[in-house]
C-alpha cells in the first residue's frame, strides 16, 4: 500500500494500540493533520489549548492507564511547549510518546521559519529521541519509540519527523521482524546470588522496612509486595509517588516518608535496622540528609534502573531487574516471620502524631482547613476516586489525607514537581478511565499556570472534577518564608480571579465552598454533572503542612504541629 | 584513580552528542574522550578515561548503559591491556630536543622554520615523560588524541552476536 509519511504517522500509532492523540496543528506537522481524515472513527485527535497540556495529558493517561500517552505538536515554539510535560514525564518515568513537525530536511540548520533543534533541546529530558531523516526510516522509528517508552524504566520519547518525510511517499508494511536495538536490554531477573543474599538480610532483621516507590505500581506488583509484607510482617512506607502499591488502611500500611511524611514513618525509617527499598530511588526528598540517612540499616534495593543503585545511598544488595518479577523469584523462599515488638514501637509513633494531627483536632471555629476540605472530599468519593494534583501544599495535603487503596489512583508530579501538572494531566487520565469518578486537586496558583485547559475540557466535555484549594497564597513558598526566610513573604500573596464566574465563561458549572458542612453536599452535586466541574475552596490562607524536614535536614528532626492545647478548646 | 572504559556505540549520528551531553549532566568529569571507528562498519568504539573513585566509575558506567545507542561497556583498567596516546608536540628545533625524543622512541616528522614537531604513540605516563623532558627546551605547540585502549591476548571485545 502506498502511502504518505503523514497516513504512515497514524497507521503506526494505531497499530501501537494509541486510542487518544493530544495536540496543536501547526505548519510543520499539517501533512499529518490532514491525513487524520482518512483515520476518522479509528483514532481521537484532542485540540488543547498549549503543547504543554498535551504532555501532561498524555502523562496523566498514560499513568492511568499504564499505556502510552500521545502528544502532537508542530516544530519550534510547538516543540520547545512540550518541555516542561517531557521533563514531568522523564522524572516520573511515564511513558509517552512525542510527535513533532519539524521543517523540511531540505533547510534543516539553515535557521528556517519555526526551526528549532528539538531533538537537541530534549536530549537530556527524554528516554531517547529521534530525528526521522528519511521515509524509509518512519516505522521502524515509531516502533522503537513506542518499544523503549514502555518497556524497562518508562519514560517519554521524542520522534521529530521533519515535513517532507510526512509529505513522501512509500510502500506501507507494518514490519513483522523484532524490532533491532542492539544497545537496548532492559534488565529482567535476579540472580540466585543475590536471592541468597537478599533472604539472609530479611531472616536476620528485627526491625525491617519496606520502602515501597512508583515501581511498584508501574511493574503490577501490588500483590506480590502484600504477600512478602504479610508473611514476614514487614511494615510498608510509601513514597509519594508509590501511594496506591498498599491499600492504606492495611495495618501494616504506615503511609508516606520523607519531608511531608508522617512522623512515625520517618523515625521508623532511621531506627530501622533492614530497609528494603522496592522501585523507589532515594530522591532528596524521601532521605534528608545523607550522611545520617537510616544510620543503623542494612538496606535491600530492587529497581528496573540500574544506576539508581548505590546512587544516592549505598545498599548491601542491590537488584536491578523488574520488581514483579524479583518479587515473584523471592517470595516462594521468604519465611513466616514476626516482628511484634518492632510493630508496636511504630505504634506507639503513631499514636503521638495521630494526636498532633489537625484531622484529629475538632475546629468548631467556623474556619475551613484545607486538610479538612480534602478528608472530606475523601469521605465524599469514598476514597475510591483518581485523584490527580497540582505541586505544593495541597498536594502534600491529598497525600496525607485522601487515603489511597488502589494502584495509578494518585497521579502527582513528584520528581520535577511541576506546577500547571494537575489539571491537564486529570483530564488524560479520566479520557483514559471513562468510568472513574476524577479529581483535579489543585492549588490556586499551579491552577493558573495550565487553566486554559477548561476550553479543551469543555469542548470535549471531559467529564472531571477540579477541586481548588484557594489558600490566596502561594502556599509551599510562604511556608518556607515563614520557616526560613522570617516571614518575608516576597512575591507569594496570589490575587486570583473569580474562579466560579471563570469556569462559568468557559461553559462549566462551577461553586464555591467556604464551610465544611458544604463540602459533601458540594462532592455530590459536582459528581452528578455530566461534564466538567469546577469547586473552589476558600482555605484558610497562612495553614502549613505538618510535619515538615527541612531540606537537608536529619529525617527524624522534624517540624512538628505543636500538640493540642486541649485545655482552651474542651 | 584513573579508569579506561571502553564502550561500542552504534554508528549514528547524535551518538557523541548523547555521551558528551551525559557526562555534562551528570556532572562526570573526564580526562578524556576518543571515538573511532571499528572493525564493524554499523559500530562506533569510543575510549574513556576518568579520574575517579570506584564507585563514580561504575555510575559512569550504568549510566553509558541507559543510552540506547550504547551497546557495550567495558572497563579495561583492571585487566591487561594496551593504551596508547598519540602527542604531536612542537618544539624550537635543538640537540636536546631530538636527543629528549629519541630516549623516548618519539620520531621527529617536521623539522623546517627553526622548529621541529615530534610525534610519539604510547602510554599516557611515557608521553607526560617525554613532555616535561621537552618543557624547560620551550614546548610552542602541544596535541593530544586521548587514549584508545584494548584488552591483550584472547580477551575480545564484540558487540553480543544475538543483539548486534
Amino acid at each position: 500500500m502506498l502511502l504518505t509519511g503523514a497516513e504512515i504517522i497514524w497507521e503506526c500509532l494505531i497499530r501501537e494500540g494509541v486510542e487518544i492523540v493530544w495536540g496543536y496543528p501547526g505548519g510543520a506537522i499539517l501533512p499529518t493533520y490532514d491525513a487524520l481524515s482518512k483515520y476518522e472513527g479509528r483514532i481521537r485527535h484532542v485540540l488543547v489549548r498549549h503543547e504543554q497540556g498535551a504532555t501532561h495529558m498524555a502523562d496523566g493517561y498514560a499513568r492511568a492507564t499504564g499505556k502510552v500517552g500521545v502528544a502532537m505538536a508542530t516544530s519550534g515554539p510547538g516543540a520547545t511547549n512540550m518541555v516542561t510535560g517531557i521533563a514531568t514525564a522523564m522524572m516520573d518515568s511515564s511513558p509517552i510518546v512525542c510527535i513533532t513537525g519539524q521543517v523540511p530536511t531540505s533547510v534543516i540548520g539553515s535557521d528556517a521559519f519555526q526551526e528549532t533543534d528539538v531533538t537537541g533541546v530534549t536530549l537530556p529530558i527524554t528516554k531517547h529521541n529521534f530525528l526521522v531523516m528519511r521515509i524509509e526510516d518512519l516505522v521502524p522509528t515509531l516502533r522503537k519509540a513506542f518499544f523503549i517508552a514502555r518497556t524497562g524504566r518508562p519514560g517519554p520519547v521524542l520522534v521529530d519527523i521533519p515535513k517532507d518525510v510526512q509529505n513522501k511517499k512509500i510502500e506501507f508494511e507494518w514490519p513483522t521482524e523484532p524490532i533491532r536495538l542492539p544497545g537496548y536490554r532492559p534488565p529482567k531477573q535476579a540472580t540466585q546470588d543475590q536471592i541468597e543474599r537478599a533472604l539472609e538480610l530479611i531472616k536476620a532483621a528485627k526491625n525491617p522496612l519496606i520502602l515501597a516507590g512508583h515501581g511498584v505500581n508501574m511493574s503490577g506488583a501490588e500483590r506480590a509486595l502484600q504477600e512478602f509484607a504479610e508473611r514476614t510482617q514487614t511494615p510498608v512506607a510509601l513514597t509519594l509517588l508509590g501511594k496506591g502499591a498498599m491499600p492504606e488502611n492495611h495495618p501494616l500500611c504506615l503511609g508516606m516518608m520523607g519531608m511531608h511524611g508522617a512522623a512515625a514513618v520517618n523515625m521508623a525509617i532511621q531506627e530501622a535496622d533492614l530497609l528494603l527499598a522496592f522501585g523507589m530511588r532515594f530522591d532528596d526528598r524521601v532521605t534528608g540528609n545523607l550522611k545520617t540517612y537510616s544510620p543503623n540499616s542494612r538496606k535491600i534495593h530492587i529497581d528496573i534502573d540500574a544506576s539508581e543503585i548505590n546512587k544516592n545511598v549505598r545498599v548491601d544488595v542491590g537488584i536491578a531487574g523488574d520488581l514483579r518479577t524479583v518479587l515473584d523469584q523471592l517470595n516462594p523462599h521468604v519465611p513466616t516471620l514476626e516482628h511484634k515488638a518492632w510493630l508496636n514501637h511504630i505504634r506507639d509513633w503513631q499514636e503521638d502524631t495521630d494526636q498532633r494531627d489537625i484531622i484529629n483536632q475538632v475546629t468548631d471555629s467556623g474556619k475551613l482547613y484545607a486538610a479538612h476540605a480534602i478528608r472530606d472530599l475523601w469521605a465524599a468519593t469514598k476514597g475510591d476516586a483518581i485523584v490527580v494534583t497540582d505541586v505544593g501544599q495541597h498536594q502534600m495535603w491529598t497525600a496525607q489525607y485522601y487515603l489511597h487503596e488502589r494502584p495509578r489512583t494518585l497521579i502527582t508530579s513528584g520528581g520535577l514537581g511541576t506546577m500547571g501538572f494537575g489539571f491537564p494531566a486529570a483530564i488524560g487520565a479520566k479520557m483514559g478511565r471513562p468510568n472513574e469518578s476524577v479529581w483535579a486537586i489543585v492549588g490556586d496558583g499551579g491552577f493558573q499556570m495550565t487553566l486554559m485547559e477548561l476550553a479543551t475540557a469543555a469542548q470535549e466535555n471531559v467529564n472531571v472534577n477540579v477541586a481548588i484549594i484557594n489558600n490566596a497564597y502561594l502556599g509551599m513558598v510562604r511556608q518556607w518564608q515563614e520557616f526560613f526566610h522570617e516571614e518575608r513573604y516576597n512575591a507569594t500573596p496570589m490575587l486570583s480571579p473569580d474562579f466560579v464566574k471563570l469556569a462559568e465563561a468557559y461553559g462549566i458549572a462551577a461553586r464555591r465552598v467556604t464551610k465544611r458542612e458544604e463540602i459533601a453536599e458540594a462532592v455530590a452535586w459536582a459528581e452528578s454533572i455530566n461534564g466538567p466541574t469546577v469547586l473552589e475552596f476558600v482555605v484558610e490562607k497562612a495553614d502549613i503542612v505538618y510535619p515538615m524536614v527541612p531540606a537537608g535536614a536529619d529525617l527524624d528532626k522534624m517540624i512538628r504541629r505543636p500538640m493540642p492545647d486541649w485545655s482552651e478548646n474542651h | 584513580m584513573k579508569h579506561i572504559l571502553v564502550a561500542l556505540v552504534e554508528n549514528e549520528p547524535g551518538v557523541l552528542n548523547r555521551v558528551a551531553s551525559l557526562f555534562r549532566r551528570r556532572n562526570f568529569n573526564i580526562d578524556s574522550l576518543t571515538v573511532g571507528r571499528t572493525e564493524n562498519p554499523n559500530v562506533s568504539r569510543m575510549t574513556i578515561v576518568l579520574d575517579s573513585n570506584v564507585t563514580r566509575a561504575d555510575q559512569v558506567k550504568k549510566n553509558l548503559y541507559k543510552l540506547v545507542n550504547v551497546i557495550q561497556v567495558e572497563e579495561v583498567t583492571e585487566k591487561p591491556h594496551i593504551s596508547r596516546d598519540l602527542a604531536l608536540i612542537k618544539v624550537k628545533a635543538s640537540a636536546e630536543a631530538a636527543w629528549a625524543a629519541s630516549r623516548y622512541g618519539a620520531r621527529i616528522v617536521d623539522h623546517s622554520d627553526g622548529v621541529m614537531i615530534i610525534d610519539i604513540s604510547d602510554d599516557e605516563a611515557r608521553i607526560e615523560g617525554l613532555v616535561e623532558a621537552l618543557r624547560p627546551l620551550g614546548i610552542i605547540e602541544l596535541v593530544r588524541t586521548g587514549v584508545v585502549a584494548m584488552g591483550q591476548g584472547a580477551h575480545v571485545l564484540q558487540p553480543d552476536p544475538a543483539y548486534a
